[in-house]
């Protein structure tokens, strides 16, 4: 009986660790998902990662979007990643966007960063990408 | 420029060109697309006629090239007596790598030095403070104290080359380092010629590395404009920057409407300490992006000149001709480049930087290819300076001044340019003024919608980007990245403790004790800046001083 639920609002927070000030990438995601119709917070700039899981941990989000192009990724996403765990909030999608070479591409999924999405990628890639990763979830089905 | 006459006879014509030749070959060959816009979205007309120019007058609107109004440029002869600047922005992890960076250039004909500093520098951070973890070197060099500006120019004669620095919020602090760095080199300040950006509205508007609220940098940049026009009158305290507002996601008119309402701006603030006009407003200097629509880029800068040399003389009365001048520095646009096909950048940039020249630049950047993806190798910085002298020596397009004056199209853009900014005047006038527009979001708010406007058109192929939504290469290509030296960040903070270790450690408390007394009153903080960088007081200490004195700046949040 698919559609005969309202389907639950996606909650998506989008954030911006780190020092570079560049949030053009960052909010026009921000924009396209609202305009998609989640429900979206931007924390706005220089968020250290416990900021950022904090607010997470507040607002009760399904998804972390994390936009970085200083070339800090390396340190500051694993460290998201691990302060979500240890806050038991590994349910919550994470993906990220900005200038990441793609040799740190492997390594950031490994530790779960389940999507990166370099310069160039439309806002519907990204905008699809939530809406089916938090589909399955919410269908009990395993991220791959 | 035409007479009535003249132009009803055109305008007949045009009618029945519209009803004979246009008619009869749209029939056969329509147009491919309804709406043909700029970059920024305006609407670009089939055909421009002398009937778009009717209210164009030559002397009051074009007139001659150094005389007012300057839209052809700020000197009579322009290229053909000297070229402008190839000044390529470099700067990545140590002092010493990036030394060794700036002698390859100037080695390779680079005429200027422009110096980028790494994100903790940029935001009044050591290497080793803990807001710094993960960002040393990254897009630029570090500069926490005097002992890295000093081997920053290490065997570079600081008294017979200019130095462009891209820092904003801790400008005076790293400019400071340099004065001393020069001095001990053995120059006197007088000698000294280069740039500080020192633009801190365009941190609030767009590229957002501010550290203090709008109020106390204001004053922090009218003391090195006060304390330049006194000891080092060959230096540009300020170049008012449109780059980062464009990268930001605004339109060329935005671009130019939100620049020189910040460099009006500081005029106001400069003035209102007391400064004479004309003692200052021939240093200030602009910095404007090069985007890829050729033509609206080329209108920008016309209308740039034209609109401040009215401003200055008529807003600000000023009466020196050099304080009508708007002399600018250009950079292509990084915003333009794909990280997708990156040799296709070169092309991209060499039409942008052509664009700059066209417009009347007095010095130019262009971005190498694979600066979407990294900071440049030195293949890929070399053929983009290469370009520039493509551009310079083989063109031709430096022969004369002004080459596209009296094109129908590029004047009516031009009027349209300078229409736009006063409509953008009007609006920040009537919010009161920049700084309560910036404390209000305006800014903010016109770029995030123009950027989201243009990235739906890439999105939906109304705009099409080679290679990124059409002319998609299969596999990827692949170019050499530019590989840092992982120890350097070791380097940098040993040097950083022997620095703290080696020095008077008295001597620096008292220094910064007496610049904290001075920030909590109204002197003039360069001196006590200087004394302290002396002293070998780092970045971060100075900056600590002034967070504790002026606060913070929160910026409200909008997308």
């Amino acid at each position: 009986m698919e559609g005969a639920m309202p389907e639950e609002k996606i909650r998506i927070l989008i954030a911006k660790p780190g020092l570079d000030g560049h949030d053009r990438g960052a909010k026009v995601i921000a924009r396209a998902l609202r305009d998609a119709g989640m429900e979206v917070i931007y924390t706005g700039l220089r968020q250290t990662p416990e900021m950022i899981v904090e607010a997470a941990l507040q607002e009760d989000v399904d998804a972390i979007g994390l936009s970085i192009l200083s070339g800090a990724h390396m340190t500051l996403f694993p460290r998201v990643i691990q302060l979500l765990k240890e806050k038991g909030l590994e349910d919550v999608l994470v993906f990220g966007g900005g200038i990441i070479p793609d040799q740190d591409v492997p390594e950031l999924k490994r530790l779960g960063v389940r999507g990166i999405f370099g310069p160039g990628t439309s806002t519907d890639t990204i905008v699809e990408f939530v809406r089916e990763e938090i589909r399955r979830h919410r269908a009990g089905e395993p991220r791959q | 420029m035409f007479d009535k006459k003249h132009l009803d006879a055109i305008e007949a014509d045009r009618k029945r060109w519209e009803e004979t030749t246009l008619k009869d070959s749209l029939r056969r060959l329509p147009e491919c697309r309804e709406k043909f816009i700029t970059i920024s979205g305006e609407p670009v007309q089939r055909l421009y006629t002398p009937a778009d120019i009717a209210d164009v007058d030559f002397n009051r609107d074009i007139g001659w090239p150094g005389e007012l109004p300057f839209t052809r440029g700020v000197h009579p002869t322009m290229y053909r007596s000297r070229l402008w600047t190839m000044r390529m922005f470099a700067g990545f992890g140590t002092a010493e790598e990036t030394n060794a960076r700036f002698k390859y250039l100037l080695k390779h004909g680079e005429t200027g030095l422009s110096v980028a500093f790494d994100m903790p520098t940029l935001y009044g951070y050591d290497t080793d403070a803990p807001e710094a973890a993960g960002e040393f070197g990254k897009c630029g060099v570090a500069v926490s104290s005097l002992a890295d500006m000093e081997i920053l120019f290490d065997g570079i004669p600081m008294g017979e080359i200019t130095t462009s620095m891209t820092i904003n919020a801790p400008a005076a602090v790293i400019w400071a380092m340099y004065l001393v760095a020069a001095e001990k080199q053995g120059w006197e300040m007088e000698q000294l010629g280069g740039t500080i950006q020192n633009d801190i509205l365009k941190e609030y508007i767009a590229q957002k590395e501010f550290l203090f609220p709008p109020k106390p940098s204001m004053r922090l940049i009218v003391d090195t404009i006060e304390f330049g026009s006194k000891h080092v009158p060959k230096w540009n305290t300020i170049s008012i920057s449109g780059y980062h507002i464009r990268e930001a996601g605004a339109t060329a008119a935005q671009e130019l409407a939100f620049t020189l309402a910040d460099g009006m701006t500081y005029v106001e603030w400069a003035m209102q300490r007391g400064l004479d006009v004309d003692e200052f407003a021939p240093r200030l200097s602009f910095f404007f992006n090069a985007h890829m629509d050729f033509f609206e880029e080329i209108a920008k800068y016309r209308a740039a000149r034209r609109i401040w040399a009215k401003v200055m003389r008529d807003k600000f009365g000023a009466k020196n001709p050099r304080s009508w001048w708007l002399r600018f520095h250009t950079q292509t646009a990084g915003c333009s480049l794909t990280a997708q096909q990156p040799e296709n950048n070169i092309v991209r940039t060499a039409l942008e930087a052509l664009s700059a020249v066209l417009g009347g630049t007095q010095s130019l950047h262009t971005n190498s290819m694979d600066e979407a993806l990294a900071l440049p190798s030195e293949k890929a910085v070399t053929i983009a300076l290469r370009t520039q002298q493509i551009i310079a020596h083989e063109s031709g397009v430096v022969n004369t001044v002004d080459p596209l004056a009296g094109s129908f199209f590029v004047e009516a853009l031009t009027n349209r340019m300078e229409q736009e900014a006063n409509r953008y005047f009007r609006e920040i006038e009537s919010l009161g003024g920049v700084l309560p527009a910036i404390e209000k979001g305006y800014f903010q708010r016109q770029i995030a919608e123009s950027a989201y406007r243009y990235q739906r058109e890439i999105d939906t192929k109304a705009r099409v980007v080679v290679g990124v939504n059409e002319y998609v290469a299969e596999e990827p290509l692949e170019i050499p990245l530019l590989e840092m030296d992982r120890e350097g960040e070791r380097r940098q903070i040993a040097r950083l403790q022997r620095v703290r270790a080696e020095r008077n450690n008295e001597a620096v408390s008292q220094k910064l004790a007496a610049l904290e007394e001075a920030a909590r009153g109204t002197q003039n903080l360069m001196p006590f800046i200087i004394d302290a960088v002396r002293e070998y007081a780092t970045l971060g200490e100075i900056c600590d001083v002034f967070r504790k004195v002026f606060g913070e700046y929160r910026e409200p949040v909008y997308f």
